[in-house]
Formats: structure tokens, sequence, C-alpha cells
């Protein structure tokens, strides 16, 4: 089964790549664009699916500091 | 008997040989490899700077299921000194052997300065000799280097006095919560800090104050000696 594990900041912590991002918007001419953060994607084929929330818990994310989402491609 | 230290070595490591040579300063200096679970009955163990296994991922993610952080992290729940010093820091936070985390620095930049950082807690067995509030003159190189946890964890260890460094007043170059550089394990034996003391142990360089981290080792042990 191939999923992907979605990552990012934790809410309320400094993502100073977001915020790079959101001030270069406006020079290109994209305007009303707020709340840029940029994590990571991690895309995988598994075989059991249970695993993936303590894969993500002990190596794919650092959940101090990151939040995740497990997304799964049932298809 | 000379104090043996141990200085990790992991693919991508780079200042595994100047902290060689910090602690040939002060004792018998050798290699621990990665890939073995032997720490060949080292005094101390020193977890150096670099880039370990690419730091792909999360700077010190992958190094720190490496077997050699296994019996790093016996050593460690043991009693035995560890210090970790940038990546090394970095590697001893992911495997919660040290608390909090380091993220990339708030200017984005990569960092090469000379800094002072205070000490704050000196009763370690990496900063015995060093006063409490002492200055430290140690150059930071680093990308990730902003320390971070969240204010029930900071305000914890400021009141049981795990914090080991702070940057001096004015000088945090990273972000860091509360210009934390460097953290303790509660017992005091684990200490990380981003700063390189083993860049900074010969005045040809412009420092020798980062000696003070290795000889706190000797100071130490000779204590430990006299109480036995």
């Amino acid at each position: 089964m191939k999923a992907r594990v979605l990552i990012r900041p934790k809410q309320g912590i400094l993502d100073p790549q977001g915020q790079t991002v959101e001030r270069a918007l406006p020079a290109l001419g994209f305007d009303g664009i707020k709340n840029v953060h940029v994590g990571r994607l991690v895309e995988l084929e598994v075989e059991d699916a249970s695993q993936l929330e303590s894969l993500c818990e002990k190596l794919l994310a650092n959940t101090l500091i990151e939040d995740f989402e497990i997304q799964l491609d049932e298809s | 008997m000379a104090t043996r230290i141990g200085v990790v070595r992991f693919p991508g490591s780079c200042d595994e040989q100047d902290a060689l040579d910090a602690c040939a300063l002060v004792g018998d200096a050798e290699i621990l490899w990665h890939g073995s679970r032997d720490l060949g009955g080292v005094d101390a163990v020193v977890v150096p700077g670099g880039f370990s296994y690419g730091d792909y991922l999360r700077p010190g993610a992958i190094a720190r299921f490496s077997p050699v952080m296994e019996a790093v992290a016996e050593f460690a729940r043991e009693g035995g000194p560890v210090l970790g010093i940038c990546n090394g820091f970095q590697v001893l936070c992911e495997a919660g052997l040290l608390p909090g985390a380091l993220l990339a620095n708030n200017g984005l930049r990569f960092l090469c300065r000379q800094v002072d950082i205070i000490v704050e807690r000196p009763n370690t067995p990496w900063t015995a000799a060093c006063d409490a509030g002492e200055r430290l003159s140690i150059p930071v190189k680093h990308m990730s280097g902003r320390w971070f946890a969240d204010d029930d964890t900071v305000a914890r260890l400021e009141a049981e006095g795990q914090v080991a460094f702070r940057y001096a007043p004015g000088q945090n170059p990273n972000g860091s919560v509360a210009d934390i550089a460097g953290v303790s394990s509660p017992e005091g034996n684990v200490v990380g800090l981003m700063p390189h003391p083993e860049h900074a142990v010969d005045a040809i360089t412009g420092s020798a104050d980062g000696l003070k981290l290795f000889s706190s080792i000797l100071k130490e042990r000779e204590g430990v000696g006299t109480a036995s």
C-alpha cells in the first residue's frame, strides 16, 4: 500500500522558512496569501499500515517540534 | 591511570579529530566506531560535531539509532559522563538523553563565529573546572542550532538547574529559547551544547576557554577518587 506522511512544524513554533517564502510572494505579484508553512513529505510503500504511527513517532517526525499526518492510498 | 575518553565517529562526522586532540590534552583519547556496541571501557564519551548520516531527515535523527548510541545511552543511564557538541548535541536530544530539540537558525543561515557563553551549571563532570557565571569564548558553527522546548519544559529546566550554558546577553546567534546554548540531564552527567569547545583549546585559535570542559573531567574524577 502506498502512503504519504506529511510533516509540518508545530503551530506556534517560529517557522523562518515559511515566513521567508511568504515575504517573497508580493514581489512576485501573489497577493492575499498568508500563514505559509514549509514541511516535508515522505512517500513510502508499506505492507502493514498499522506500523506507520509508530514509525512517525520514532523516526519520521520529532513530535516535540513537528506534527505529522498519515495519508493512505487505498487503491 | 590516565582518564580514557572515547570520541564517537559516525559517517559524516567532521569534528572528531579536533575532539580527539582536545581530549588528548587531558587524558587518553580514542575513536568509538558508530557500528560497534562496545565502548571498550572508556571513562567518558564525546559525541562530536559534523553531519552524521548526512543529517538526512533531521540533524541527528538517523544517528541516534546507530549501534554505538545504544551503548552510549546505557552508559549515560549508568551515570557515565557524555558530552554532545553541536551535531552530537542534536543526536543526544533526538535520542531523548537531553531535553528539547534543535531547529534551523532563525536567520536560516549557516553561522560561524566566536561567541561568549555563560556557565550556568558548574556541577557537572563537563563543567566542574568552571565557576558559576563564568564567561567562555567559544566558536559556534551550525545551521540548526536554535534550541527549542515548550514553555513548561523550559520552566522546569530552569527551576531544576538543568540549563548548562547560556549565550551572553545580546549574543544569541540563532534564536534559541531563553538564550540557552547547552542543557544537561537531571543528574548532570549528560551535557550538550551547540558551541564547539574542542575548537577553542589553544590560544593560537584566539581562545583556549573550551579546554575547561575537557579538564573538568579530570577534576570530577579526582573528586570521585578522594571521596571513595
